[in-house]
């Protein structure tokens, strides 16, 4: 579904990432995880080509992204994307923000649209929010509002670039929820994240990048058991003792870590 | 010591009333025409100015500095007693019959702030987070739908207070319109003071309008902050 190869990206003369070579298939969770500035997040953003890719080949659901013919406003519209700040759209109500694309791109009827959403909406628990707009909910509600925005299109891959890190931790646990959820459906997605707890649970492998090098790929029972690289090693240490973690320290929160490690 | 006797009965009512009100509506029609205009041509050139080709980008620089920098009232004279020259003949006829001064007033009045509220909105464009053209493009929208469905109508919202001052500045402006003669609130109480000789009385009335004007203005923006913005305002 996703195939990377030998994929390269410079930031001018930074090196963001490093000959990545993966193979995503049909149903998988990839789980990618890594100290800040890793590029991780350059990383899931290659794969909507919101970061376009410097060298190499990669293949998204059938199409050639380094093949300049590719369309990629199509292929975007295959791919749910759900941001770390959600990027909900402020002028408009939840209803709105879910049914925006399905009409203009889709062509979706205003009433098809509007059933569809609803549906989406009690999935994630916010049927009474409809006419709501963004800034009157709280993080946790806007980034499940942000998922079915998402899956309002009817996506083939989602994306998740740290979709928990800018939540108060109380609110981690209901987005984390919807995300299980839809990995259960068998939906492809890769998702970038340091909830432990949540790889464990649904992912079925872990990729671990330093300096833009994937370093290590393996299923999660075996990197949290038996990390190989040193690294890896370390990142898994501090991740149980946020007390020393990075100074970028709210990517995690402090009881979830713990409780989910355990 | 003062020997003015004030007599505010001539601007209350009558004949001198009814100048100064017809110079309020003449004031209020040549803003309004003004800001529709200045509003459609200054969207225009902002969206020139940040334009990816240079030469479109240089055109809408060119036109800013060139309009932003000269004096309204040469402006206006140029419209008012240059422009014809260069107009074909049936445009001159049309003008004429529809009242040159006041379309002179207008053009002028339109080139001259176009040129602010360009600058306006392009600000208001910048200041909407580049998270939103992302989501908008990851969902699948063009760039220009992307701008037409989310950045635009946020860049709008924001621009409302900025564009509403403008207004106010054209109807301030608006008074230089008097020297080509166009019958404007100003032109009035000129025109009351040299009837009655009361011009302490008729200039008082004029200023009192725009400053009437000013804060009815004023407290409507700080309304639509509060109620509107607050509410649809990315975080
Ligand atoms: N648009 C950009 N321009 C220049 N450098 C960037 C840009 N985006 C990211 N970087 C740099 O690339 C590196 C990887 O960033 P990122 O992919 O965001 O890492 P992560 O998501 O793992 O924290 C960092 O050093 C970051 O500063
Ligand atoms: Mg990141």
């Amino acid at each position: 579904m996703i195939i990377f190869q030998g994929v390269h990206k410079w930031f001018k003369d930074l090196h963001v990432l490093n000959d990545i070579n993966l193979h995503i298939t049909s149903g998988e969770v990839l789980v990618v995880c890594g100290p800040s500035g890793s590029g991780k997040s350059t990383l899931i953003r290659t794969i909507n080509e919101l970061e376009p890719i410097s060298d190499g080949k990669l293949i998204v659901d059938g199409m050639d992204l380094s093949d300049k013919s590719t369309d990629i406003n199509k292929l975007r519209a295959e791919i749910g994307f759900v941001f770390q700040q959600f990027n909900l759209y402020p002028h408009l109500s939840v209803i709105r923000n879910i049914t925006l694309a399905p009409t203009k791109i889709r062509k979706m009827s205003k009433k098809d649209a509007e059933d569809e959403a609803m549906l989406l909406l009690t999935r994630v628990g916010l049927a009474d929010k409809r006419n709501a707009y963004p800034t009157q909910l709280s993080g946790g509600q806007q980034q499940r509002v942000a998922i079915a925005r998402a899956l309002a299109m009817k996506p083939r891959i989602m994306l998740f670039d740290e979709p928990t890190s800018a939540l108060d931790p109380e609110m981690i646990g209901e987005v984390l929820e919807v995300m299980k959820d839809l990995a259960r459906s068998g939906m492809t997605m890769v998702v970038v994240t340091h909830e432990m707890g949540f790889a464990r649970e649904v992912a079925h492998r872990v990729a671990f990048m330093a300096d833009g090098i994937i370093l290590e790929k393996a299923a999660p029972e075996e990197f949290f058991l038996r990390p190989q690289h040193p690294r890896a090693q370390q990142f898994l240490r501090q991740l149980l003792t946020p007390m020393q973690a990075e100074s970028n320290g709210s990517n995690f929160s402090h009881h979830h870590t713990k409780e989910d490690v355990k | 010591m003062l020997n003015y006797k004030f007599d505010w009965s001539i601007i209350t009512s009558g004949q001198y009333f009814d100048w100064l009100l017809s110079g309020l509506f003449t004031t209020l029609k040549l803003s309004a025409v003004s800001i529709v205009f200045s509003f459609i041509l200054g969207l225009l050139i902002a969206v020139m100015r940040m334009s990816h080709s240079k030469p479109v980008r240089w055109v809408a620089l060119s036109y800013l500095e060139f309009f932003r920098n000269t004096p309204l009232l040469v402006q206006i004279f140029f419209w008012y007693f240059g422009s014809y020259k260069i107009l074909p003949m049936f445009v001159n006829d049309w003008l004429n019959e529809t009242g040159f001064e006041f379309a002179a007033a207008t053009m002028a009045l339109t080139i001259y702030t176009s040129a602010f509220i360009a600058e306006d909105i392009r600000s208001g464009i910048l200041s909407i987070p580049k998270e939103q053209m992302e989501a908008a493009r990851s969902a699948g929208f063009s760039y220009i739908r992307s701008m037409q469905y989310i950045i635009l109508p946020q860049a709008v919202r924001i621009t409302v207070p900025p564009l509403v001052n403008q207004f106010l500045n054209i109807a301030k402006n608006s008074s230089l319109a008097m020297t080509i003669g166009v019958m404007e609130m100003t032109y009035q109480a000129r025109q009351v003071e040299s009837y009655t000789f009361k011009g302490f009385e008729a200039f008082t009335a004029a200023t009192v309008v725009y400053l009437v004007l000013s804060i009815v203005i004023t407290l409507l923006v700080n309304t639509y902050n509060e109620k509107v913005l607050k509410v649809h305002k990315a975080s």
